[in-house]
């Protein structure tokens, strides 16, 4: 073992399979049909023909058995192609739950990202518009909740499936400790944060392309070395979020334990470094879509220009785990031990 | 994509965790604040004898780019000062890729022992960013060349044993393909060295040559073929020899306080913590890349641009709010009672400015970036 900062062959094959699917089954008119709500059945119903919903499942199961940086390489496809299927929060949901149609894909599982309140809701669930099942912590409890989905929710800035789900009412089991609940956290962080890196990559493409294509003053927008040089910001945020998200998911899977040893600089615990992905990975999507929108001046801002599609994901697919500041919060807590509120 | 260090490597971290350990001493560390020398020559001899500077040295020793990764790595989260040894090894790398039999026979053992140092003239008084334009002259006449002219920022003049000095060979040709590239003795006649004092306490130096007489033993890489010379030591430059965790002592020196004053609990001072320990996992990682694509036979110099532009961001953003955090104590220099971080935060503040200009500054990167990455036209 030495470092090896590659994409394994099988890696590269899962890349081009789900960039080719997604760009052949899931243009962005799909994602644009697909509001309010951000689901497209069509589109789940053919990502389970390629078997993806029970990719990372036991072999047992009749899961694909891959592993959770093979599942990195999927969810930066959905976050390139903003494709409008839950497919990260039913993967990341399946870290707990093996139930025979979670697995086929024929139920679709999601996760409550935050305790349910007193009143045993769970508010603003990503996929909770469609998700028939729901993983999450009530009380002391991580508890899963099979239950119809309301098919509807409120409008918001990604169109994304986020729906208010009871804790309570339905088909309940009590899974474990709310501690349990860690895992399934830590894999939807890497999984968003994977997402997130595609979102950033594809908005830059946006934006190299508009720049090169626009002309002012006779010459493209793109020769001008005030927006080369906001663009080139642009690589160094994908490439580092890439890293870091394949080094949380390489720490999660492995079966030791993490080192914390930030005097060093020495951190291979996977609950900090998915911490670390997901702020990293949120801050360098929402500046990718940012700086694409602004270099496509005026209509950037128009609803035709595809860009308004990722600058609104880019914030709602992190956004609904809540401020970044409290995520920061608690890696501090971790990195440098807690201190008394 | 796998992230662990072979038990070769880490065997190779340890031992080089121990000299750092023996031979950088906190009247070393104090010793570069005072004179402005960035270099500890016990280090560099102790690093040497063991074999480490030979194995580290890039395309010579048996060790692969992750472990000059390590080294340099290691020195900088220890806050050594290694600036001298960092270049005298990326030189060493650049003669051994493309010096003459007879010049690495003569040249690396002074190098890969730790006894000798090497200084870098390319920029000018006049001549920066746009170094292929510099001036100072190297004519032919008979098997001598004689050079003439000046340089800037030539760190380490005062201690070096070698100077890699670029100079203009045909100005008939364009900027970039009359340059030659000549590595010679500093105690060559006729060469003298001025000190420039900086703020961030490192002494550099301007130098001048006046009629310095050498020999066809002194071109490195060919005659009018500098740039590419200039081109290879960069692309060592940028890549993997420190530069990447900066801050790393500063954070430790800065919590250690923070937290004995009671700081610490500030939830925007942990926010600020939290996103310091980010950024310095992101520039590890972009760095060991670097040392990866090395070890994997490619050249990463469009990596290392990267590298430079968001550790050296990185970097000045938290010597800034530390000091910003400390407020009137982080004003306080090395040694005055009450001094953030013992002097560390207001050294940091005043060292970090540096580093988006030395070696290649963010303009010229993210000019390389634009066009190299993502395909822009030239835009100068």
């Amino acid at each position: 073992m030495t470092v090896d900062l590659g994409l394994t062959s099988d890696q590269e094959a899962i890349a081009e399979l789900f960039d080719g699917f997604f760009s052949n089954e899931s243009p962005t008119t799909i994602a644009r049909a697909a509001e309010p709500f951000g689901f497209d059945a069509d589109l789940w119903s053919k990502v389970i023909e390629l078997g993806a919903p029970g990719m990372g499942s036991a072999a047992e199961v009749g899961g694909g058995e891959a592993s959770l940086s093979d599942l990195v390489v999927v969810a930066e496809a959905v976050g390139r192609s903003i494709a409008p299927i839950p497919l990260i929060e039913h993967l990341a949901a399946l870290a707990v739950l093996d139930d025979a149609d979670l697995v086929a894909g024929s139920a679709i599982a999601t996760l409550a990202l935050r305790p349910a309140d007193a009143d045993g809701l769970w508010r603003l669930v990503p996929a909770g518009v469609v998700a028939d099942v729901v993983v999450g912590v009530d009380g002391d409890d991580l508890v899963v909740v099979r239950s119809a989905p309301p098919m509807s929710g409120p409008r918001n800035h990604a169109s994304a499936p986020l729906a208010d789900r009871s804790a309570r009412t339905g088909d309940r089991t009590v899974l474990g400790p709310a501690s349990a609940f860690q895992p399934v956290i830590d894999r939807w962080k890497v999984l968003t944060s994977a997402a997130l890196v595609g979102i950033a990559e594809a908005a830059q493409k946006l934006g190299v392309d508009y720049v090169m294509e626009r002309e002012q003053f006779g010459v493209p927008v793109g020769s001008f070395q005030a927006v080369q040089h906001g663009l080139a910001d642009l690589p160094v945020l994908i490439d580092g979020g890439r890293l870091l998200t394949h080094k949380a998911a390489w720490a999660l899977g492995r079966d030791e334990s993490g080192i914390l040893d930030w005097r060093s600089n020495d951190i291979t615990d996977g609950t900090a470094l998915a911490a670390m992905a997901f702020v990293f990975t949120s801050d360098g999507a929402a500046v990718a879509t940012d700086r694409s929108l602004h270099y496509h001046g005026g209509y950037g801002f128009a609803e035709e220009y595809d860009i308004q599609l990722y600058y609104r994901r880019a914030r709602g697919w992190s956004l609904v785990l809540g401020d970044p500041t409290d995520e920061c919060l608690a890696l501090s807590d971790r990195l440098y031990g807690p201190v008394e509120n | 994509m796998d992230f662990s260090l072979s038990d070769d490597v880490l065997a190779y971290r340890s031992k080089i965790r121990s000299i750092v350990a023996e031979t950088v001493t906190p009247d070393v560390i104090e010793r570069m604040h005072t004179t402005g020398t960035f270099d500890a020559p016990e280090l560099n001899r102790a690093l040497g004898t063991q074999g480490f500077l030979e194995r580290a040295t890039p395309g010579l020793g048996v060790g692969d780019p992750i472990e000059l990764w390590v080294l340099f790595n290691e020195l900088e989260k220890a806050g050594a000062p290694y600036d001298g040894l960092a270049v005298a090894l990326m030189i060493a790398g650049v003669v051994n890729l493309l010096g003459t039999d007879e010049q690495k026979e003569r040249i690396l053992p002074s190098i890969i022992s730790g006894e000798a140092l090497v200084c870098m003239g390319y920029s000018e008084a006049d001549y920066g960013s746009d170094v292929a334009s510099i001036k100072t002259r190297a004519v032919k006449d008979g098997d001598e060349w004689t050079i003439n002219g000046s340089k800037m920022w030539t760190t380490m003049a005062h201690e070096a044993r070698w100077l890699i000095l670029l100079t203009r060979t045909d100005v008939d040709l364009p900027k970039h393909k009359g340059l030659t590239m000549f590595i010679l003795p500093m105690d060559t006649p006729g060469i003298t060295v001025d000190p420039v004092h900086t703020l961030g306490t490192e002494r550099t130096n301007a130098t001048y040559y006046d009629n310095v007489r050498v020999g066809d033993e002194a071109v490195l890489g060919g005659v009018n073929n500098g740039w590419r010379t200039m081109v290879s030591v960069l692309a060592f430059e940028r890549g993997v020899m420190g530069g990447s965790n900066a801050a790393i002592p500063l954070l430790r020196h800065f919590h250690d306080w923070a937290q004995e004053v009671g700081i610490f609990e500030q939830p925007i001072t942990r926010e600020r913590m939290a996103r310091a320990a980010i950024d310095m996992q992101v520039a590890s990682l972009l760095t060991q890349r670097s040392a990866w694509i090395a070890a994997s036979g490619g050249s990463p110099g469009l990596e290392g641009s990267m590298t430079k532009v968001f550790a050296a961001e990185a970097y000045q953003r938290i010597s800034r709010w530390t000091q910003e955090t400390a407020g009137p104590l982080g004003l306080l220099q090395f040694h005055e009672a009450g001094a953030a971080g013992e002097g560390f935060v207001e050294y940091d503040a005043r060292h970090s400015p540096v580093v988006t200009i030395y070696g290649g500054t963010t303009e010229i990167n993210r000019n390389n970036i634009a066009e190299r990455h993502l395909g822009l036209p030239k835009s100068r």
